[in-house]
């Protein structure tokens, strides 16, 4: 229980545990691998990213309150980071997550803030 | 070589705030852009080859070819330009003079109407700029920004906070979609969703139009009057408005009178602008160019004694009617996006092609010049969707030659 609880808190991972490698687990470690890779860049937050849906369209980073309170100029006013206080960014036509830790669901203090899951056009970010 | 930012031609957007990684020569990451410029800037996945009857031959033999069929042709057609600087452009439309051509845009069949109409100065019109800055009641009608330009709503129209728009959307902007099906960008704009059946635009029009002179507004398609005068009070209400029109408005209006009585009567008690729509980089751009010229946006024919024009001098019109012999494709493909009789009986006479890419009217092409990529591997200038010229620079080195040399060597040919 206490390996499922850290395997669920991100600080261990399957690999951490020997005896699902053996050949009699061996469906188990399979169906246990399909649950986990999927969420495997996740973020602290819980913040993943669908790049197969992602097309840049930059609505989730103009939206972030963060990005608009950390960098009011660039992001805030719907063009290019001005500065490294964003935690959300474009590279390669996919949004990417930087800075985590200042995401408003962060940390003990956190809230359920949905700006870049509803301003989402193809329903490509979700929090897991 | 210039850091940047660089402008991305991946559409008419022309977002001027993208920065790239570059590695020996190759643009290998692109940063702010959307997907569809990032795969424009990152290059063709298949770069066309220079060829003649399909066979590997040097550019001056290709561009000695293309002078001959031009030359040799009774009615020649250059078609294109959207994807090609305002430089391009202006020698394509000198080439059209000299050989007495037939000479056409993609605005033929898509947002050229709005576009004359807006340098007639018979629709209001505004820039994106202005937008970002200004606008609290912003109408998406028969458009999709979502898909056909990505960074429209983040970047201008919705969600960033201008110089008038401190609060950000929620609570200072207002958008409103009319379109037939709840599209992506409906499904991030909240709930004013006004779905109307396919062609029934004009129908429409005159019932906000009622709405708008505090009639009771009826439709045949029975839309609850109350959600059309609700409409009709946020816009009269709108200190900046502008209706972003797209090809699904365009497409059904058979005349543009409903979209002139509908602009007036808002500006009435509001005010409001209209942009297009417009897809290609510079699609735009040429309508400017040739009308600066000719008076006309597009479908004009110089072989007459003065410059004709007219829906008979539309590319479709040339084609269905077997009227051109030859045509020089530069920056499309029109083989691609014409009715499949039209693109056959295109396919049957000899065309000539100039892209950076390989394409469905390339690959059945007599002639194929490859040109360097605008945007990325040559600079110029440009029109963006609302009619604000940008510079755009180079990113990287090519020995191929611009869409505006290879006309110009094309030229000395003849």
């Amino acid at each position: 229980m206490a390996f499922a609880v850290d395997l669920l808190a991100r600080k261990l991972s399957i690999e951490d545990c020997p005896p699902l490698k053996e050949e009699k687990y061996r469906s188990g470690y399979e169906k246990l691998n399909d649950l986990i890779t999927p969420v495997g860049n996740v973020t602290e937050t819980g913040f993943l990213v669908h790049e197969d849906k992602c097309i840049g369209c930059g609505n989730c980073v103009v939206a972030c309150p963060v990005n608009v309170v950390g960098d009011p100029e660039g992001t805030g006013s719907g063009r290019a980071p001005s500065n490294d206080k964003v935690i959300l960014y474009i590279k390669d036509g996919i949004v990417r997550p930087v800075n985590i830790h200042e995401c408003r669901r962060f940390g003990p203090n956190k809230t359920l803030c949905y700006a870049c899951i509803d301003t989402c056009p193809t329903k490509a970010i979700e929090f897991v | 070589m210039d850091k940047g930012p660089f402008v991305c031609t991946g559409c008419a957007l022309l977002c001027d705030d993208i920065t790239v990684d570059l590695q020996d020569n190759r643009v290998i990451g692109v940063n702010t852009a959307c997907l569809k410029g990032v795969s424009r800037m990152k290059g063709c996945s298949s770069p066309m080859t220079c060829t003649v009857d399909g066979k590997t031959v040097d550019v001056d033999t290709a561009i000695k070819e293309a002078a001959r069929i031009l030359e040799e042709a009774k009615h020649p057609l250059i078609f294109g330009h959207g994807n090609s600087t305002l430089e391009a452009q202006k020698k394509s439309i000198e080439l059209a003079r000299e050989l007495g051509a037939h000479i056409d845009d993609t605005s033929s069949f898509c947002q050229g109407p709005l576009v004359e109409a807006i340098l007639n100065e018979k629709i209001p019109t505004c820039t994106l700029d202005e937008v970002r800055h200004m606008a609290d009641v912003i109408v998406f009608w028969g458009a999709d920004p979502s898909h056909s330009h990505p960074r429209h709503l983040s970047m201008y129209s919705y969600f960033p906070r201008g110089k008038q728009r401190q609060r950000g959307w929620e609570e200072d902007r207002t958008a409103v979609i009319i379109d037939v099906r709840r599209s992506d960008t409906a499904a991030v704009c909240g709930d004013k969703l006004y779905e109307i059946p396919v062609g029934a635009d004009p129908e429409f029009m005159d019932a906000l139009l009622n709405a708008l002179a505090s009639k009771v507004p009826k439709t045949s398609f029975n839309m609850d009057p109350k959600r059309i005068l609700e409409l009709a009070n946020i816009l009269k209400k709108a200190e900046f408005g502008v209706v972003f029109a797209g090809l699904g408005m365009t497409y059904s209006l058979d005349s543009l009178e409903p979209l002139f009585r509908l602009m007036d009567k808002l500006n009435e008690t509001a005010k409001f602008h209209l942009i297009p729509m417009v897809g290609q980089y510079n699609m735009r751009g040429f309508d400017h160019t040739l009308f600066r010229e000719t008076g006309h946006i597009n479908r004009v024919y110089f072989g007459g004694e003065e410059v004709e024009h007219g829906p008979q001098r539309s590319v479709v019109e040339l084609i269905r009617n077997n009227i051109i012999d030859a045509a020089m494709i530069i920056g499309s493909d029109p083989l691609a996006s014409l009715p499949g009789p039209l693109a056959k009986k295109l396919s049957k006479i000899p065309l000539i092609t100039i892209d950076p890419c390989e394409n469905l009217t390339s690959r059945i092409s007599k002639v194929t010049i490859p040109s360097a990529l605008s945007g990325v591997e040559c600079g110029g200038t440009a029109i963006r969707m609302d009619g604000v010229e940008v510079v755009l620079k180079q990113i990287i080195e090519t020995n191929r030659l611009t869409d505006e040399k290879i006309i110009a060597r094309i030229m000395e040919e003849i």
